[in-house]
């Protein structure tokens, strides 16, 4: 792996969002809104705490914000990579790129670096925005938060890796999934509420998604300040296993692609 | 003298469609040698299999002395491609396509190059235009810019000359005849364009449904077809 071809490779997405505007807006834009749309949705809940028939209910704006923060992270993770893959498909490069001595592994791994710059600009939006508009601070989960967010990184690499294998076979009919994969993922992530309220069958699903034991740790450690060191390494394990299963399928759609003569219709 | 590609027993199979039947050829070092033919003779999967975008279903290509196959990371430095069907990305500017592309390759002093490259194809006053500005004429300079950035041993072209009008096609191919003759370019070049091929090609492949039909020099296939053009030639064996 040549770390310059990398770089290089790297500066070419760099250039793209140096002078568009509507590029740099879809990091901030959707991440902002949610958090608005959510944020608030959060402060009128909070209204009720202690005062509903239900009983004290929990602290909606901690739960909610947090969440949203940290599935921010998985979906502009994967999201960050499919685009970046699907801007070559736009542009017909890929041809270019594949003719270059730039491997594919170091293609990806220079999609991967991007869509982590991209991950890195927003989330620090929402983070500030949090704070400033909710009081909420992320920062209180502390180095908890780290393996938390490394488990979303890789979970939403994973996911977007799929997607660019399936777009790269079936061309631009699927790059819608570059939008909607994620959240076909969503409701077994137990993202805003716990696995616990999940029907038995989907239960054992959401036990297979990394990010429902993420955000089960997240929950236990705003509730309890507990480390979720079970849940955690359930994730990582989980983890490692979803990205070896992603790296694989991308290189057999690869060599399929080849085999088909495809490479030179993406994006047709 | 050497041969900088060798083509043996190539087939290749799209499920029962058997678009590449067996072909042989070489192609000698600093030579241009032309691939033509009809529409879905074989000419794309040809240069893809070549360039090792498309992997063939039997046979063997050596370019430059390596199995093309396995795209091995010398091969790919030594060689470079460009066609009127590919693009450039569309919101960078000229120098920042061939900046990425010059340090792909690791291009030593890329800036230098980059500038010479642009005072070369003349399109300095575009240097800081976005790709999707420039016009079809403008792109394929670039393009055919970023193809020499690496100073290739060997250069693919896939109809390099499609899109752009005589004039602008006649200059391309005075350049690509310059870079052939004093740097000793080898060019694998396809078209359309018959009278293109008998100006700028050494020898010729004809390929049509998969069979290469004629190879030689453009004097050797008139000969052998008894016919006075290789536009004659070619209408003979695409109407066959």
């Amino acid at each position: 792996m040549n770390i310059k071809r990398i770089l290089a490779y790297s500066t070419r997405h760099l250039y793209l969002y140096k002078r568009s505007l509507p590029r740099l807006m879809e990091i901030f834009y959707w991440p902002v809104l949610d958090l608005l749309v959510w944020g608030f949705i959060s402060l009128y809940l909070s209204q009720f705490a202690g005062k509903s028939n239900l009983g004290i209910l929990p602290d909606f704006v901690a739960f909610f914000i947090g969440a949203l923060i940290l599935w921010d992270i998985l979906f502009r993770t994967q999201q960050g990579l499919s685009i970046s893959f699907l801007e070559d498909m736009w542009s017909r490069n890929l041809l270019n790129l594949f003719v270059s001595p730039l491997t594919q592994v170091e293609y990806v791994v220079s999609l991967l670096f991007i869509s982590f710059l991209k991950l890195l600009l927003s989330s620090t939006v929402m983070v500030v925005l949090a704070w400033f508009l909710y009081s909420f601070n992320i920062f209180i989960l502390g180095f908890k938060l780290i393996p938390l967010i490394l488990n979303l990184i890789v979970m939403g690499w994973a996911v977007g890796i799929v997607t660019m294998a399936i777009i790269l076979r079936y061309g631009q009919e699927a790059e819608v999934l570059a939008w909607g994969i994620a959240f076909l993922l969503q409701p077994f992530s137990a993202v805003f509420y716990p696995v616990s309220v999940l029907p038995p069958i989907l239960k054992y699903v959401a036990y297979l998604v990394p990010a429902s034991h993420v955000f089960e740790g997240m929950r236990l450690i705003l509730k309890t300040g507990e480390f979720p060191t079970g849940e955690l390494i359930t994730a990582a394990i989980l983890n490692v296993f979803y990205i070896i299963i992603a790296v694989t399928f991308f290189s057999w759609n690869f060599k399929k692609v080849k085999e088909q003569g495809l490479l030179a219709k993406v994006g047709e | 003298m050497e041969n900088i590609v060798e083509v043996f027993e190539l087939r290749k199979k799209f499920g029962e469609v058997e678009a590449i039947r067996s072909i042989n050829f070489h192609m000698k070092k600093g030579e241009i040698l032309g691939l033509l033919g009809p529409n879905g003779a074989g000419k794309t999967t040809t240069l893809h299999m070549l360039l090792g975008l498309t992997t063939p279903t039997s046979g063997q290509i050596n370019v430059l002395g390596f199995d093309a196959t396995k795209r091995d990371e010398e091969m790919l430095k030594r060689l470079n491609f460009s066609s009127s069907y590919v693009a450039l990305p569309y919101s960078l500017t000229v120098v920042e396509n061939l900046t990425v592309f010059a340090r792909l390759y690791e291009v030593p002093n890329y800036k230098e190059k980059i500038n010479s490259l642009i005072e070369i194809f003349d399109i300095e006053d575009i240097r800081f235009e976005p790709t999707r500005r420039l016009s079809s004429g403008q792109v394929t300079r670039v393009s055919l810019a970023k193809a020499l950035l690496n100073d290739p041993e060997v250069l693919f072209l896939d109809e390099p000359t499609a899109s752009l009008d005589p004039d602008i096609a006649d200059k391309t191919r005075t350049l690509l005849k310059n870079l052939n003759k004093t740097k000793g370019l080898s060019i694998l070049y396809t078209s359309h364009n018959m009278n293109e091929m008998e100006n700028l090609c050494d020898r010729v492949i004809l390929l049509d449904k998969g069979e290469i039909k004629a190879y030689g020099t453009i004097d050797e296939i008139l000969e052998e077809f008894k016919e006075k053009t290789l536009e004659e030639v070619f209408l003979k064996v695409a109407r066959a």
